[in-house]
Order: structure tokens, then C-alpha cells, then sequence
């Protein structure tokens, strides 16, 4: 059946509510206003105030609250608005959730889930459009997930929620309105492995969450002019499965990963170093990266555009590494 | 009165004994890191703790050994982890600002000023929404007002009634700085009755008025009344750390509050004697010293060992 990103994540918000109930969802208008992408709308009618609770613009004192529900035995779905905002509650997320297991001696373990949007693209300016999965990715003690396809969205917050670990589910803002095909008796999904989206010989392009359609678009571009590219979803940025993008790019011998972040210290540059670590003798070309611009996201449309990674960017990069004069 | 007197101070002499030979043995290299001593707060845990039961949730700050001595952490296993040892309360993984025990629910030594308080929030709310009627005792000292973490809670536990107590030991310095060089308002009480949370003052360097209004305050609070706020008015005698030459205040101060230290005064106010008290802590205490000392260190390739509950790759 037909669905989209958005109907996917409220599908496996209701899953989660009715099969569990130790789970409840808590943040920033998730529930009066249906949630700021809407992700949540019906949920209260559905479920009630107690396990769809709205919470004041406190992202310190909320997350910090799910964090510790979920030392006492519930299992919260907390949701930060935007990425942006998770700078207010980063204390909670790395000084608590992501430390207490090790700090404690293994005692005590955090089955928190923290959903946040990310990325830009919507005019919105430098303070809403930042794409800090990396941050998070850099912490041990978390799992990083993004989902960018329908079914994702349906699977990843049921395993999610069964993990005894902090897992972050990021999603990008631009994804909540894609339509995809879902299995009527689509279920959870793993956290643990990047899928082959679309395979090829020639080059592999990595990448995840809203660069997914960037990539498959230019992937579909350069098919036309011969050139058979693999892409490959990431879909866990920590812990990295690494596994799979080796295989592909021992297979094309060339690799452009696309990345939303920016290029310093970024995702993209964590992939890369373990692609010349497991496979620098089997490349045939250098590694290359799209990632976004090294700026503050601007607000005015071609401005903003011309700082994120673009199907023609990836095109151009792919091209530069299987020219035959390259 | 005078058997709960003379728990009272065996207890706080356990902790004040427990700590000075903790400094002792930082001098001497055996405790390494930061130490945070609560010499001249002790009937503040001493007085607290008893009025909590074995269901009820304790969450605290860096400067916790006494807390985690009157929840009934073994004091070998608070002076190993001192000695970051496996056997210590947290692996030697902690230290001394890092005590936990799940099954005591103490959850631990935060060095995060404030940092704790959004978790016992979420504690509080486990237990409202399982039907547990539980406390979560949530210590917090006087810095953490200027947090907003501390805002931030205690708007969110008025908002949803949640079974917290807090417990705010003010000692008048954030590490150096004064509480009126800090605060605009040094009434700390008023600020949480500003959430509209039932506030008072408290004596703390007296244990029986300590544990009187944490009694009072325990069955509010289990009572599903909401949470409640108790300032407890105390002063640290020793420095803030080991690394601190207190230069930010006069030996004329710090004399003038150890007349009020809660250990002789009870003594004098009971009529006890501490003999009998003094040679049962002190074999307490050279017994988790020797423990700690004869402890092995938690193995090397145990390292990444829970990080996480799965075994992930890197």
C-alpha cells in the first residue's frame, strides 16, 4: 500500500502504544497540536494525556525526565523538536544517558528513545537547519539511526524501543512528506545494517537519511550516461556498519560518500578514513565527499541550495573519479 | 529520643571519620581525582536517609559519600571505588563523584551541578504512572539554583505532581562563590514556592529538626500531594576540593559555623558518649580501607565492557 515517511512514524508511534504499555511519547506540542510534523496527530485523542504528554519548552528538564522514566522501568519515546534544539538538552544526552551504564559498573542501562527532525532545506535559517547526527554519532553509548525510506519509518522504532541502550532516531525534515510502497504487515526492522538501495559496479555513493533521494537521483542520472553507480544506506551512524560498504567498494573500486553535515570532522570524513583502513589497496580512485558548504544554512532559497550536497554535485564528483583523463 | 540520638551519631560519626580518612589517603596517593568532602553536612544524610524505604529512589550530587553511607552502601564498597577498585560500588569506573547501587536505588553521584534533578523527575514520573508509591529523593546543593536544569525540573514536577522530594543543601558557596555573589534571591525556599511547590527552611546542621521535616515532607510526598522542597541551611568546614586554597573566605567564618557542628552538638544536647561509637567506626573504616587496599583493579580488557548492553562493534 501506498504511505507516506510522516504516516510510517505515527503507524509505528500508534504499534508501540497499543503493544506496550510502558511506552509513551513525550515533547513539544506531540500532543494538542499533533506534533510540529504532524507525526503524532490523533495520538492523544487515542491514547491520553498520561502516555502523550505535552511538556514545556524545558528540552533539558524533558529528555533529562525520559531519561530517568526510563531507569524506572518505563520505555519513552522523547521527542526534541528539531536537532537545533537538542543543544539544549546535549547535558542529558551525553553526561546522563550516554554514561551511566559504563559509570555505574554495567548497573544501570537507559531503554531511552530520543526522536529528533534534522536537516535543512526549507528555508529556515542558520538556527534551524543544522545537521549534527555526527555529534551524536561521536558518543559511545549511543545507537544513531535515520531512516530514509517508508519502511524504515514504519520498522525502526519498535527495535528501537526493544533496545536496553539510548537510541537517537533522527529524521530529516524534507523525508516526512515522501511516498513509498508498504507492506501491509510491514514490521520492525534491524538496527544494525546499511542496505544496498540501489546496486552497481562502477562506484559506490554512502550516504543517509535526506541525501538518500539526492544520491538515487544522481545515481539515476549517471546510469544514462553509462556509468552503473551503488548506493548504499547507511541507516545506523553508530555503530557504523562497516561490513557493507567495504564489500561495495571493494566491488566498484570507487566511493563518494554524500553527507548533510558539514565536511570537517564530519560523518563523511569517519566513513572515509575506514574505507582507506579496510580497502585502500582495492580503490582505484581517492575517496570523495559531497557534504554541505562550510557556512551558517542561509535563508534565501539559491543561497540555501547552493550550500547543500545536490544530485549535480554528486553527478560532478562521480564523474571527476571514473573519467578515463581523470 | 536518645536511641534514635545515638544512631544518629553513629551515623554521622561513620560518615565524618569515612571522609577524613579519605583525605588522609588522597595525601598519601591512594585516592587520586576529585574529592569533595561533606564534613559539618552529615546530619543532613544522617537525619534524611532513615526517613526513606527500600522502594524509594535516591538521586545525588558529586559531594555524596554521605548520602551513600546512610542509604546503606557498604562502606568497603564506597572506599574501593575511592581506590578505583573492581570492587568498588561502580567498578572503580566512578570514583568518588560517581557512587551507584541499583538494588539500594541510589542513583548516583552526578557531576553535573544539577544534572540529576531532570532524572529524578523521570524517576517520579516512572513511579506515578506504574503506580508506585514511591519517593524519589533528589539531594542538590546551593549552585544548582542558578542552573536551568533546576528551573526547569522543578516547573515540570509541580506541573505533573511528581512524587519528588527536594532536598537542596545549601552550604553558601558554589565552589568559591558566595551565594549572595550569585543569587539575586538567597532565600532558596522562595524559589521554589515560586512553582507553587511546598517549601521550607531547615536547620541542618541540626539532625533531629533534619529529620522531622523530611519525615513530614516523605509522607506529603508519598501521599501523592506533590513534590516538596526543603532548604537545609548548612555549611562545608573543609575546602571544596582537595584542590581549593579557600581563598574566598575568612578562617573568622568557617570558625564561626564549626561551633556549630551537628556531632558535638548532639553529643552535648543528649549527654552521649562517642567512645563506644569512635571504636566501632574506626574498625569500620580500617576495614574498608584494608579491603580496598587488598582489591584488584577491574581487569584492562574489560575496558569497553557495558559500554552499551549489546556487544556492538566500534
Amino acid at each position: 500500500m501506498k504511505t507516506t515517511f510522516r504516516a510510517a512514524l505515527r503507524e509505528a508511534h500508534r504499534e508501540a502504544l497499543l503493544k506496550d504499555p510502558r511506552v509513551l511519547l513525550m515533547g513539544e506540542d506531540v500532543g494538542r497540536y499533533g506534533g510540529a510534523y504532524a507525526v503524532s496527530k490523533g495520538l492523544l485523542e487515542e491514547f491520553g494525556p498520561e502516555r502523550v504528554r505535552d511538556t514545556p519548552l524545558s528540552e533539558s528538564g524533558f529528555v533529562g525526565a525520559g531519561i530517568g522514566a526510563a531507569l524506572g522501568g518505563l520505555r519513552p519515546i522523547v521527542e526534541v523538536m528539531t536537532v537545533n534544539f537538542s543543544l539544549l538538552c546535549a547535558d542529558q544526552i551525553l553526561n546522563n544517558a550516554a554514561t551511566l551504564l559504563h559509570m555505574s559498573g554495567g548497573q544501570l542501562n537507559v531503554p531511552v528513545v530520543i526522536r529528533m527532525a534534522t536537516g535543512a532545506g526549507r528555508q529556515l535559517a542558520a538556527q534551524h537547519s543544522r545537521s549534527l547526527e555526527n555529534w551524536y554519532a561521536h558518543v559511545p553509548g549511543l545507537r544513531v539511526v535515520e531512516p530514509a525510506t517508508v519502511e524504515d519509518a514504519r520498522g525502526m522504532l519498535w527495535t528501537a524501543l526493544q533496545d536496553p541502550d539510548p537510541v537517537l532516531i533522527f529524521e530529516n525534515a524534507l523525508l516526512y512528506n515522501l511516498e513509498g510502497e508498504l507492506a501491509p504487515d510491514a514490521g520492525p526492522v534491524d538496527l544494525d545494517t546499511a542496505r544496498v538501495r540501489r546496486p552497481g559496479k562502477d562506484v559506490t555513493l554512502i550516504t543517509y537519511g535526506g541525501c538518500l533521494p539526492r544520491a538515487l537521483e544522481a545515481a539515476g542520472q549517471l546510469a544514462t550516461r553509462g556509468v552503473e553507480a551503488e548506493v548504499i544506506d547507511l541507516r545506523t551512524l553508530r555503530p557504523l556498519d562497516e561490513k557493507t560498504f567495504l564489500q561495495s567498494v571493494r566491488k566498484t573500486k570507487r566511493v563518494v560518500v554524500i553527507d548533510e553535515g558539514w565536511r570537517s570532522g564530519s560523518l563523511a570524513a569517519e566513513v572515509i578514513t575506514r574505507i582507506v583502513e579496510g580497502a585502500f589497496y582495492e580503490l582505484d580512485a581517492p575517496p570523495a565527499r559531497v557534504c554541505s558548504e562550510e557556512v551558517p544554512i542561509p535563508y534565501a532559497r539559491e543561497q540555501e541550495q547552493a550550500a547543500l550536497p545536490q544530485p549535480a554535485k554528486i553527478v560532478a564528483a562521480v564523474e571527476a573519479l571514473v573519467s578515463p583523463h581523470g | 529520643m536518645s536511641a534514635a540520638a545515638r544512631e544518629y551519631l553513629r551515623q554521622m560519626l561513620r560518615i565524618r571519620r569515612f571522609e577524613e580518612r579519605c583525605a588522609e589517603l588522597y595525601s598519601a596517593g591512594k585516592i587520586r581525582g576529585f574529592l569533595h568532602l561533606y564534613i559539618g553536612e552529615e546530619a543532613i544524610a544522617a537525619g534524611t536517609l532513615p526517613c526513606l524505604g527500600p522502594g524509594d529512589a535516591v538521586v545525588s550530587t558529586y559531594r555524596e559519600h554521605g548520602h551513600a553511607l546512610a542509604r546503606g552502601l557498604s562502606m568497603r564498597s564506597v572506599m574501593a571505588e575511592m581506590f578505583g577498585k573492581v570492587t568498588g560500588c561502580s567498578r572503580g569506573r566512578g570514583g568518588s563523584m560517581h557512587l551507584f547501587d541499583a538494588s539500594r536505588r541510589f542513583y548516583g553521584g552526578n557531576a553535573i551541578v544539577a544534572g540529576g534533578l531532570p532524572l529524578a523527575a523521570g524517576l517520579g514520573l516512572a513511579d506515578q504512572l506504574l503506580g508506585r508509591k514511591n519517593v524519589t529523593a533528589c539531594f542538590l546543593g546551593d549552585g544548582s539554583v542558578a542552573e536551568g536544569e533546576f528551573h526547569e525540573t522543578l516547573n515540570l514536577a509541580a506541573l505533573w505532581k511528581l512524587p519528588v522530594l527536594f532536598l537542596c543543601e545549601n552550604n553558601r558557596y558554589a565552589m568559591g562563590t558566595a551565594l549572595e555573589r550569585a543569587q539575586s534571591e538567597t532565600n532558596l525556599s522562595k524559589k521554589a514556592a515560586a512553582y507553587r511547590i511546598h517549601s521550607e527552611q531547615v536547620d541542618g546542621m541540626d539532625v533531629f529538626a533534619v529529620a522531622e521535616a523530611v519525615t513530614r515532607a516523605v509522607a506529603a510526598v508519598r501521599a501523592a500531594e506533590g513534590p516538596w522542597f526543603l532548604e537545609l541551611l548548612t555549611y562545608r568546614f573543609r575546602a571544596h576540593s582537595m584542590f581549593d586554597p579557600e581563598l574566598y573566605r575568612s578562617k573568622a567564618e568557617v570558625q564561626e559555623w564549626l561551633k556549630r557542628d551537628p556531632i558535638p552538638a548532639l553529643i552535648a544536647a543528649y549527654g552521649l558518649d562517642p567512645a563506644p561509637f569512635e571504636a566501632e567506626v574506626k574498625a569500620e573504616v580500617d576495614d574498608a580501607v584494608a579491603f580496598a587496599d587488598a582489591s584488584a583493579l577491574e581487569p584492562v580488557d574489560e575496558l569497553l565492557w557495558r559500554v552499551t548492553m549489546r556487544e556492538v562493534p566500534r
